[in-house]
């Protein structure tokens, strides 16, 4: 066993999260945040630039990255700059399955930050079901023909390339049947209804006529590929939740020791410093669990390993549905009344920190996830 | 980074599993798995046995008779120690005495003394709490007053685990009164308990068992060169020990046993018409249960790795204190749920040894309810896990 980070990986963290203190102030993200575009075109070119795109993508395929560890070090960097430029719907959900057939050429650009992608895959009524898929395509003469509902996608309006979840075969949730496309969002069968999400990020509803789409792998087998893509999300958005906690968790304790009430500094009443070390502590968990589900999200033998994998995967959403929600709003209450202000910092990484728990699967999901998989494992 | 175990850390494991399976007596097992009274003997067995390999002392440097293993190594040893049904080793010599001596203790102190702890020899009692000095320990009254090459002391003790089995017992006293703060006066002592003046009176604790006791002590003659560390700055050889009490605290290897048990126990017991491990309520309270474990895992691991070889964890052994024994209750509280109400009787004969009754219920569930109020204490002892929270405030957050 070793918990020291190489000294690729150190430098790498190092620069993420100096960049991010130094670059990426509050303001200039609220900004991007309500632009039109949701996000900062330039500022996903510096990412691009200083390598933090191409760090989530396997030397394999040309990036220099891509494990369990490189996925949890940039997103916890993301995630205390409650960073709004599309990784997670680019780098990790959209690039997955090109990962995973060997797409070269999509991933250069996405590298370099120039090619945008989503993942569309939830439809209304699934939750967070992942093999409920009612979308249907259809192979014809002129190719796969894709009709259906995909909801909340984020990054869905902004993306060059949609990678779409479809049936094929079999019925709305069986696991069997599901195929992966690729679709073209400006072609006439697709249509798109943005939206801006709570957290500052955007999503869209997408519909589906007739579009067509570009098969990724053997059209009936993707199931594996949308578990692998979702779970290299599971990991991304726990690790993010993670830097945003410590940030929320740091704002406070700065605040605790600098409001006074009293004639004293709220921090010197030990109800409130006995909370704040609860919060660290729960907050330690997560990291240990994330820890482990980095440590494992590479494994690719038989069903064993992805019981394994799957299982610290639930156990890390879980704990950071839980952790999450605790922190959320206890560094809220801890704030009191300027916590409820748009301009304090504290409530919008409060804000993330809870809606992760609705990505992906909420920390009950993954409760039953967990017990499923502990069962397979043992 | 790397969380899988290497070739050398898995072989070790096996070395160690096998050395348990040979060596370590079915009768102790059997007693360990009943939670039946371990007596002097019992523990005398396990440790000699333990001295066999030179494993007793996993905290002491090598020079010392100390095993010299990595932070990794010992997580092996006390998972092994927990899976094998061996019983506990008694920590207040090998685990609290020994490293004090080391750093503070005079050459004869550690010529007379620490091999003593290795062989099993001394049975080492720690005569810390008094009536008035719970978390406040530093309020001791306990004093030593000088009289030629001897101390006077005078006073009691109280919490004072297994004094019954101890022929010596390390002891915090007040040598200056007019000191100007509570935390300045005290000495630490090393005190013969066959001496006269000493009385051990047994404290049944709330489930009726001796496991504590009260030592009164009156006119108690210690040699001065019992004293370890200067005259008057005991309170910092007291801190140095607190923490090494603190070392393993977590119980990581002893939780994740006990969470087989319960799994096992859930399996057996049946809820309408099922296992009450398939019952959604109670299957999701273990998950729960068992990822907060997998974290305390990684997190102990973490922490002691951190410290470095040899050295150990500042005020990050509060947290891993504070969590331990949260999980661990946590565990004994849905063991005792797990049996329903199979928990409620109470046979104190069956934990002799030999007992061979019936039990009304399942033999599992006779224990549980009175681990479970037993387990009470652990977040009460070694400093209460408020006093903990006061540590990590300080320290830690900077308050």
């Amino acid at each position: 066993m070793d918990f020291n980070l190489s000294e690729e990986r150190q430098m790498m963290k190092d620069t993420a999260e100096r960049f991010i203190r130094d670059q990426y102030p509050i303001e200039q993200r609220h900004e991007a945040s309500k632009s039109e575009l949701g996000f900062s075109r330039a500022m996903w070119r510096e990412f691009a630039d200083l390598g933090l795109i191409g760090a989530l993508i396997p030397p394999a395929v040309d990036g220099f990255g891509g494990t369990g560890e490189d996925i949890a070090l940039v997103f916890e960097a993301l995630g205390r700059g409650l960073v709004v430029e599309p990784f997670l719907a680019t780098g990790i959900l959209g690039a997955s399955s090109l990962i995973d057939i060997g797409d070269k050429a999509t991933l250069g650009a996405v590298i370099a930050g120039e090619c945008l992608l989503a993942l569309a895959h939830g439809e209304p009524g699934g939750r967070y079901e992942l093999s409920h898929v009612k979308t249907e395509a259809a192979q014809s003469d002129a190719g796969w023909k894709i009709t259906g509902l995909k909801s909340v996608v984020a990054n869905g309006c902004r993306a060059d390339s949609l990678i779409v979840s479809a049936r094929i075969a079999g019925e709305v949730d069986a696991e069997e049947g599901l195929a992966l496309f690729r679709v073209d969002p400006r072609q006439p069968g697709v249509a798109r209804r943005t939206y801006g999400t709570i957290d500052g990020g955007s999503a869209a509803e997408i519909t589906l006529d007739g579009a067509v789409g570009e098969p990724i792998g053997v059209p009936g087998e993707a199931y594996a590929m949308i578990e692998r893509a979702i779970g290299r999300g599971v990991l991304a958005v726990s690790a993010e939740a993670l830097g945003a906690m410590e940030v929320a968790k740091d704002l406070t304790l700065e605040y605790l020791k600098t409001r006074v009430q009293f004639g004293k500094p709220i921090g010197a009443n030990q109800v409130l410093q006995h909370r704040m070390v609860d919060m660290l502590i729960e907050i330690e968990q997560v990291r240990s669990c994330l820890m482990l589900a980095a440590s494992t999200l590479d494994l690719k033998g038989g069903e064993a390993d992805r019981a394994t994998r799957e299982r610290n995967l639930s156990a890390v959403k879980h704990l950071v549905g839980r952790v999450g929600r605790l922190v959320a709003e206890e560094t809220i209450q801890m704030h009191g009344g300027v916590a409820m202000t748009w301009e304090m910092a504290l409530p919008h990484y409060a804000k993330r920190i809870v809606m992760i728990d609705h990505q992906f699967g909420d920390t009950d999901h993954h409760l039953e996830r967990f017990i499923r998989f502990s069962r397979e494992v043992a | 980074m790397d969380l899988s175990y290497t070739a050398e850390e898995q072989a070790f494991r096996d070395d160690v599993r096998d050395w348990l399976k040979e060596c370590l007596s079915p009768r102790l097992v059997t007693k360990v798995r009943k939670a039946q009274r371990l007596t002097k003997a019992d523990y005398d067995e396990w440790h000699s046995l333990l001295a066999t390999r030179e494993w007793m002392a996993w905290h002491w440097p090598t020079e010392h008779g100390g095993t010299g293993w990595t932070p990794v190594q010992k997580h092996i040893f006390e998972e092994e120690m927990a899976v094998a049904g061996a019983p506990r080793i008694v920590p207040f010599g090998v685990n609290m005495l020994g490293p004090v001596l080391i750093q503070y203790g005079t050459q004869a102190q550690k010529d007379t003394y620490l091999p003593r702890i290795l062989s099993g020899e001394d049975w080492w009692a720690q005569g810390y709490s008094e009536p008035g000095a719970g978390s406040d320990l530093a309020s001791l009254k306990t004093k030593a007053i000088w009289d030629g090459d001897h101390y006077i002391v005078n006073g009691q003790k109280t919490w004072t685990t297994l004094a019954h089995f101890a022929n010596r017992m390390f002891c915090l006293v007040r040598t200056d009164p007019f000191a100007a703060k509570p935390q300045q006066g005290i000495s630490f002592l090393l005190i013969d308990l066959d001496n006269p003046g000493i009385e051990i009176r047994p404290i049944y604790t709330l489930e009726g068992e001796h496991e504590v006791n009260e030592v009164f002590l009156t006119d108690v003659r210690v040699p001065v060169e019992n004293l370890v560390g200067p005259e008057n700055d005991g309170w910092t050889v007291a801190k140095y020990l607190l923490n090494y009490e603190r070392t393993g605290i977590a119980g990581v290897g002893a939780s994740k046993q006990a969470l087989v048990e319960l799994k096992r126990i859930a399996a057996t017991e049946r809820k309408d018409g099922r296992a009450l491990a398939e019952d959604p309520l109670f299957a999701a309270r273990m998950a729960r249960l068992e990822i907060d474990l997998m974290g305390m895992e990684i997190f102990n691991l973490r922490v002691v790795a951190a410290a470095g070889e040899g050295k150990l964890p500042g005020a990050e052994s509060s947290l891993l204190k504070i969590k331990g024994t949260q999980v661990r209750q946590e565990i004994t509280d849905l063991m005792r749920r797990a049996v329903g109400p199979y928990a409620a009787p109470d046979l104190p004969e069956a934990f002799d040894e030999g007992w061979n009754g019936d039990a009304p219920g399942s033999d599992y569930a006779l224990a549980l309810a009175r681990s479970y109020f037993n387990m009470r204490k652990t977040s009460i002892y070694g400093g209460s896990n408020e006093i903990q929270r006061n540590i990590v405030a300080k320290h830690l957050l900077g308050f």
